[in-house]
This record gives C-alpha cells, structure tokens and sequence, in this order.
C-alpha cells in the first residue's frame, strides 16, 4: 500500500511527453479531458517543458477565495474539485491559485483540478500521472527513496512576493548545476571570422 | 492497374483517418467494471512496454498499468496510454474489400481467397515465381513474421520477401553481424542506470523510446556522464553534459576522430583487444590521419567537445553506447555503427554491467520481426539463405527439399526498385504502409500504379493499400496471440484481448488459408499461432537467435526470456559478451574499418540546406494506427518544419508561417517553428503523414550498400516562404482528419 508516500515534481526530468496529460484524461470523474497542464517554457530558445500538477496547498487559495464554498479540503490534505451542486463557474480559484492549476470547463460549467486521483490512492494505488510518467518527473512515492535516488532537494516552501504558500506536493529543486546553453549555434565549430561555419553560405545564391 | 479507385476525398470519408477519442461505448460507459484486465504490452515501438488492457463486452475500452513488469514498471508515454483507441474503431475494416470501378467493394472471405491465389498464380505462371514479391513488417508478432517467410518460400517460392524492418534498424543489425556475429542489443536497459558515461548517437530517445529516459535520469542522478550526438537538440538534451550538434551526414568523421584522441591519448584497452579481438591494427591505422581539426571542419563541432567525448569513454570502464536511425539512416550507416562499436571495443567498454553497444531498436518487434525469416537473405534463427548447411536444416524442418528453397532476394526499397522497373509484377504485403515510408514517394506511387496484381492484409486502409486489387481483412495486435522481441532482446508475450469483429481473421490464418488455396496446405497445417511458435523454437535451434529453450508458459512465469536460450532448462541472456566471448566461430570480435564518403544527395547551391527526417512522440511510424487516435493527433496534428533563426531570419520567416521545401525530388509545405535548438544549416520534418505532407517526398533514393537502408537522415534542400495553401481547411480535412478546435474539449482557464 501507498501509507507515508509523497507526491513529488521534477520539472528539469519533464521531456514533454503529455504521458500524464493522456493518463489523467483516462480518469472516470473527469472523463476525457485533463487536469494536468505541460508547457513549453520558451519553445524558441530551448526544449525545456514542464509539467503543472495541484500543488494541494495546506492553506489553499482556491477553497479561501471560492464565494460558493465548493472546494473542500480533505483529512489527507487533498484539496478536492469543486463540489459539483456549489461551484457556480465563477473563475476566482482560477485568478486565486498561485501555480495555474484549475480550470474552468465550459461544458459542464464547473471547476476541476487534480484530487491525486483518489479513487486509486485510496485504493493503494499511485495516481495515474506518476504511474506513467516515463521519465519520473512526476513521482509518488517514500520521501526517503527519493531522496536517496534523486541529487535534486524537494521542498514545500513556495514565496510568491509577500505570500508564502506551503504545499503537501514536493517540487524537487536543483541542488547546483550549471545551466545549459539553449542555443544549437553555441555548440558549434566556429569559422576563421568567429562566424558559425556553414557549410555552405545560402545568402550567395543572392 | 493499381491506382486508387476513388479520389482521396472519397477514400477519406469511407476508411478515414477518422479521429476516436473515446472509447468503446463512449464515456458514459467508462464507469462500467471491466469484464477482465489482460497482461500484454503496448503495440507501438521496440520498448514493448508491460500494459493491461481493460475489456468489457468483448471490446478493448482502456488500460490499466501493469507495474509489476520489470521493463517500466507501469510507465507508459502518450502512445501507449492512448493504444486502446484502435480497438472499436469507425475505421477498423470489417470484411475483406475488392477494388471495383466504383471503389472497393466487400468481398466474401472464400472468394477473397480464390482471387489471390488465381492472380498469384497467373503473375508467377506468366513472368516467373519471382515476378510475386511479398512484403513483411516489424510491427507484429513473431510467428506472423515467421509464417510469412515461409509462405514466401515454400507456397509462392519466391525469393524477393522483404521487410519494413529494412528501413529501421538494418544498419545496426549488419555492423554487428560483421562486428559481434549477434544481431541484438548487447545489455539490458537497467545497464544504463549504472553506467559513468553514455552517448547517446542519433537517437531521438525521449521521443521514440520514451521509457528509456527513466534508465539516462537514473544514470545522471548516480554522477553519470551524458554525451548527446544530434544536429538537434531534443528533449533528452535537456539534461546532457556534453552536446555535440554534429553536421547531418558527418557522424562517421566524429567517431572516427574519436578513436583517434583514444589512440593519440593512450586510452586504449590492448589487453582486451588482444584477447578477445581481430582487426584493430588496421582500424588504428585507418584513424591516424582523422585529426581533430579535420574532424571538426566536417562535422561542425568544436575540436575540443569530441576530444572530451572520447576522453570520457576512454577513461572508464563503464560506459555505454546508445545508437538510433539518426546515424542508421545513411547510405554510409552500417560505417557509422561500425565506428561507434569500435569506440567501445578499444576501450574495452563490453561484456559487464554498464558497459556495452547498442541500438535501440525502433519497431514494436523490430528485434524479433527480423531474426526469423522475412528478411530477404535469412532463414529462421538469423541463418543464412545461401549457407548450405542452414539451408539443409530449414528444409528438414519444414519438410521440403533444400534446393526448392529460393536463394536471396531483392530489399524492401529494391522491391519497389524492380516494381518500377516492371520486373516485379505481383506484390502481397501486410505491415507496411511503403507509400509514406519508403523514400520518394512520387516514385513509390509510380511503381504502385504499375503492379497487375496488388493483395494487403490491413485492418485500417493504408495509404498504400488505396493502391490494392484486394485488401484482406486482418488482426490487430490485441486479436492475436504470440510472441515479440524487445529492444533489449527479451522475448515477450502478446496476449489475445478480443477476437477480430467481423469477417476479420488472424493474419496468419489469412497466411494459411492461402498457402492452401496455392496447393501449399500440408506445410502450414497449424491449428493456432502455438503450433507456429513451436516450429518457430524448433526452427531457431543452433542458429544465432536460439528461441529453442523458450516456450509461452516460461515468457508468462519469468516475465520474459532473453535469448539466446537454447535449452529449456537455460536462463536466457539479458547480457551478452560476458565471458569474453563473441559470436564469430574463432569468439572473437571483428573489427572492421569504415571508409568515409559523402553522402548520396549532397548539397549544392541550389540545395544549400540538410534536410533531416525523424518522429514525434504522439505518432508511431507511417501513422496509420497514431493517425487515427484523436488525442494523439491533438499532440502534433501535422508536421511542422523546425529550422534556427538564424535561417529563418534570411527569409523573414516567423513561427507559423508557412514554408516551402524544394528537393531535388519533389517540394512540400508545412508551417515553420523557428527555434534555436536545431544548427541554423538544417531543417527537420517529421515523417509520419501521408499525401502533401509526407516528409517522404523529398527524400531519395540512395542506399548503403550493405544494409540496404535509405538515406532519410540527410538530403539537400532548399526553403521559401510561401503563403498559406488557399484550400487549407479541405486538405487538412482529407489527408489528417483534423480540423482546429474540432476536438470535444472546452475549457477556459488562466
């Protein structure tokens, strides 16, 4: 069984699959459609994604800022979907939540985000994203193997200016490592002119 | 004639693509209990991931991991997530069809039969028995691949049989025929984890092999060293510590002066090389004159990160080789695999945990689809069809006499060589979509049009099977039971899920009842695929690819059984070499010196550009089954041009905009996404879609000599920009069946 698990994101592992957009879309209260977003964080200067899951906040700001009382927190520090019969569709936990995460789906006129899939954690499985995700950015599991297996520190601690939100959810951190060029042309062997050397000059074609 | 009956705009409404996005019955059935989970793994690509698939009345209508299979313990990327979308499909045929004047039209099963084998029979009675050709593919379970081989060699007695697995990975598989005398990948995948260095040479690892990315993380995170050798810079970049954007073509130059650093430095194993090895002086000296300074002229990267690449190799004894089509795809790639494996036999880099060559192989049974027999110079258990030896005992296995076997036939891209040419008159294929796979795809439909007599088997309608006379109505993979062979080399199990809807039959069935309607039926008299894998084993037995001391029941106990694994009580190979030994008779490794030449289309200044050609991960190979997957369309709905700004400036081209490529061959047009992660002298496209927007319309038509691979990886081109495509909207809609905005998902949200 899953007791003492822990839900962890390592963003510099996210190769952009969407493996856990496709999987979460499988769920049966939210059938079709995903809960998970994964963004390009500068498509032209870098391949670079990640992935945004509900950071379950321990004081969340959808639940503070919701008129309807629709969102609910449970025992487990889950922070649920809006309760179906309360949300009126009105946005503010959109605007109000400091990571991206819910949406509005226009269909059903609700709120929905990520409940780490309770219907298979309660159930002694891990949520569907971090069973599937090929390269273990999305991970659920001991803090302590985690920690043994990963150079990269989790925390819980987020500062947004003056707002300081703590999470149940890990994002892994790097620990310290140099950060990549992004740009294909700074690997590359130079000409006599420091120009980048093409192997043939296409402005001649004139 | 084999052009299509109807134009593609009534192709498409009638056999799609169509997009499924949900499942069988819809989502308001999803809540429904399955009637059963069944343990097999994922049809699409050589990872052959451990998947169950959720069955309720009798359909396939989702999944479930399966964690406890070793390989991915439950991983899966979007393909595979996505796989049980075929199932149930608006598409899936459901009777054999006959082209008519009006288009193709259901054919009862018995007479789709009687038609074959008359027109087979009248092509090889007319022009001769190798005037039939029969094509094979990768994509399916063993003992289809089996029984194709010998449907082509006993019931046609044919010798051109030939396979898709010709466009895959055959480079690899002839540099370590020559290098190893094994055609596998030499370690399992958890050697990556524990390797200090990998390089990973031309393989799009996070796209293509997905699963394989936990493995390199996992190697990173112990302090391993990851090498990344590509003109772009894909996902599994992101996390390298030495990026080397090699020029398209110029692989073989990199490794070359790579050894050279291992010898100029004194990196070099001797010991080993003296004991378990021939052919390095030569090698040595063939390096001499590969300097860095040369190397880097030709290649485009710097001096110093080649020469840190083979210092990292040279300067442990765990390191590995990860090696794809990126360096496969040329008509020089069995020399660029040569070269590669050599840096590894130098520096003694074999035979232990993290430490080793090899390709990942890209097909969901690319490994096992070629070991068998569809390939056109092999016998089952990677014998060889002009060795009098192997010949005598595939005879005595299947009970013919040795000289009625053919000898060695044409390539899958000669095939159509000879096709075009008129020599080859009749083709029979199933798993194969050449139209948008094969290399210049003006030619391949030229050649189509010419066959008189022109039979598939599919279960979606193909782009190539447009062309067909007849299209048997066949299985898909969960229809079928049976055995594959992973990228790893781990024989594996397929299990049957639902039975094929319809007037569908297996494909080896169809095989069968064919074999029998051309008089052949006494040497294909099998009740079920069981019957063919115990033939298969038997078959297999003192040959390379051993499958003899393998059988259903120990794959389903031991979760897969590495071969070889010639006696029932043996454990397999997860890893090969371990004793030193290789596979030539004297158990040596030989190596072999790779000659550099250019390329087969090489740039000019009217073609000044590399165009290069590869995947998406949404999409698996010519698309026919990705394509039809709504979610999976969503992903990547077309293929997008990516070329460096600094190009894209030269033309005033912006991310969107719309750019046409001009080969010598053909012309295509596509949207651009300027990014600065590709060299600013190359453009890729990917090539999984058909029609206007196969990548597969510029490429050419060059081989390697050896492998016989097509050259996708580089060929010269040109770009402009050029305004959208005035019927935009009717084209996408044909050729993709996608419309923006059309799929059933409505949100708003930050």
């Amino acid at each position: 069984m899953n007791d003492g698990y822990e839900f962890f994101v390592d963003p510099s592992r996210c190769i952009g699959c969407r493996a856990c957009v496709a999987a979460c879309a499988e769920c049966d209260t939210h059938r079709g459609v995903s809960m998970i977003h994964v963004d390009y964080i500068d498509r032209p200067n870098s391949i670079a994604t990640s992935p945004t899951v509900c950071m379950h906040c321990v004081e969340p700001a959808c639940a503070l800022v919701c008129p309807a009382d629709a969102i609910k927190q449970g025992e487990d520090g889950i922070v649920r979907s809006a309760l179906k019969p309360r949300c009126i569709a009105c946005s503010n936990c959109v605007l109000a939540c400091p990571f991206g995460v819910p949406t509005v789906h226009i269909g059903p006129e609700l709120m929905m985000k990520c409940d780490m899939c309770y219907d298979r954690t309660s159930a002694g499985l891990r949520p569907m994203c971090a069973t599937v995700c090929p390269s273990q950015a999305l991970t659920f599991g001991p803090a302590a193997v985690v920690a043994r297996q990963r150079q990269a520190v989790p925390t819980r601690d987020f500062r947004f200016g003056a707002q300081h939100v703590k999470t149940k959810v890990f994002m892994m951190t790097a620990a310290s490592a140099p950060v990549l060029a992004a740009d294909v042309e700074d690997y590359m062997q130079k000409g006599p002119d420091g120009h980048e050397d093409w192997i043939i000059d296409e402005a001649s074609l004139g | 004639m084999a052009n299509p009956p109807q134009g593609i705009d009534a192709l498409a409404r009638a056999y799609g693509p169509h997009l499924n996005y949900e499942p069988s019955g819809g989502w308001a059935q999803a809540a429904r209990p399955a009637d059963r989970l069944v343990k097999t793994h994922c049809s699409f690509c050589g990872m052959q991931c451990g998947i169950q698939l959720k069955v309720r009345d009798e359909k396939v209508v989702g999944f479930e991991p399966w964690e406890e299979f070793p390989f991915n313990h439950g991983m899966l990327c979007p393909k595979g997530v996505k796989r049980y979308l075929q199932g149930d499909h608006p598409d899936r045929l459901l009777t054999s069809l006959v082209r008519t004047d009006q288009g193709f039209a259901p054919i009862g099963y018995n007479a789709a039969l009687d038609l074959a084998a008359r027109r087979l029979r009248e092509v090889q009675e007319k022009y001769g028995p190798d005037a039939v050709a029969v094509y094979g593919g990768a994509s399916m379970i063993t003992e289809k691949a089996y029984v194709l081989g010998k449907f082509a060699r006993v019931a046609l007695g044919t010798k051109n049989i030939d396979y898709n697995g010709r466009l895959c990975m055959v480079s690899a598989g002839t540099a370590y025929r020559l290098t190893f005398g094994i055609d596998r990948a030499t370690n399992p995948w958890p050697d990556l984890a524990v390797a200090d260095v990998v390089l990973i040479a031309g393989s799009n690892t996070a796209e293509c092999a997905p699963i394989t990315t936990q493995y390199l993380w996992q190697c990173r995170e112990r302090g391993g060293k990851l090498i990344v050798v590509d003109p772009r810079m894909t996902p599994i970049t992101r996390n390298a510590d030495l990026y080397l954007p090699v020029r398209p073509g110029t692989d073989l130059a990199l490794f070359l002066a790579m050894l050279h650093v291992i010898v100029r430095d004194g990196l070099v194993k001797q010991e080993y090389l003296d004991a378990h090895t021939i052919g390095f002086d030569a090698v040595r000296a063939s390096v001499a004159e590969w300097t860095l300074d040369r190397a880097a002229k030709i290649t485009g990267v710097p001096a110093a990160g080649i020469e840190k690449a083979a210092h990292w190799i040279g300067g442990t004894d765990r390191a590995m080789g990860l090696h794809a089509r990126g360096i496969e795809h040329h008509s020089k790639g069995v020399e660029n695999c040569l070269a590669m494996i050599n840096l590894f036999l130098a520096t003694g880099n074999f035979g232990r945990e993290g430490a080793g060559c090899m390709m990942i192989t890209g097909q969901g049974n690319g490994q096992g689809g070629r070991e068998h027999g569809q390939k056109c110079d092999q016998l089952p258990g990677m014998r060889s069809i002009t060795d009098p030896e192997h010949r005598e005992y595939i005879a005595g296995v299947w009970g013919v006499p040795p000289e009625s076997l053919p000898g060695p036939g044409l390539s899958a891209a000669e095939i159509m060589e000879a096709i075009h040419r008129g020599e080859i008159k009749a083709l029979f294929s199933m798993c194969f979509n050449p139209l948008v796979s094969l290399p210049d795809a003006n030619f391949t439909r030229e050649a189509l049009a010419k066959l008189e007599f022109f039979a598939v088997i599919d279960f979606f309608l193909s782009e190539t099977a447009h062309h067909a006379d007849l299209v048997f109505c066949g299985s898909m993979h969960e229809e079928d039971e049976g055995v594959v062979c992973s990228a790893e080399g781990r024989v594996q199990k397929i299990n049957k899920a639902v039975n094929p809807p319809g007037d569908a039959r297996s494909d080896a069935l169809i095989i069968c009842d064919l074999a029998n309607r051309l008089g052949k039926g006494q040497y294909f008299a099998y009740p079920s695929t069981r019957e063919i894998f115990d033939e298969l084993r038997v078959a297999s037995k003192g040959g390379i690819a051993d499958y003899y001391g393998i059988t259903w029941e120990r794959i389903e106990d031991e979760l897969g059984v590495f071969w070889p694994c010639p006696e029932i009580g043996h454990p397999g190979t997860p890893r090969l070499f371990e004793n030193g030994r290789f596979w030539h008779a004297d158990g040596k490794a030989h190596l072999q010196v790779s000659e550099w030449r250019e390329s087969g289309d090489p740039p000019d200044a009217s073609f000044p550009l590399f165009l290069t050609t590869g995947r998406v991960v949404s999409q698996y190979l010519s698309g026919t089954q990705t394509r039809r997957i709504g979610p999976l369309v969503e992903q990547h709905p077309e293929p997008r041009i990516e070329l460096h700004p600094r190009l894209a400036d030269r033309h005033q081209i912006a991310t969107g905009d719309w750019i046409r490529i001009t080969t010598r061959r053909a012309a295509v047009v596509a949207q651009a996404t300027v990014v600065r992660t590709i060299r600013p002298d190359t453009i890729f496209i990917p090539y999984h879609w058909p029609g206007r927007r196969s990548a597969n319309l510029l490429t050419h038509r060059t081989l390697d000599p050896r492998s016989k691979i097509p050259e996708y990886k580089v060929s010269a081109c040109r770009i402009e920009k050029v305004p959208p495509p005035a019927d935009l909207d009717a084209w996408r809609l044909e050729e993709t069946g996608w419309q923006p905005g059309a799929a059933p998902d409505g949100r708003r949200g930050a």
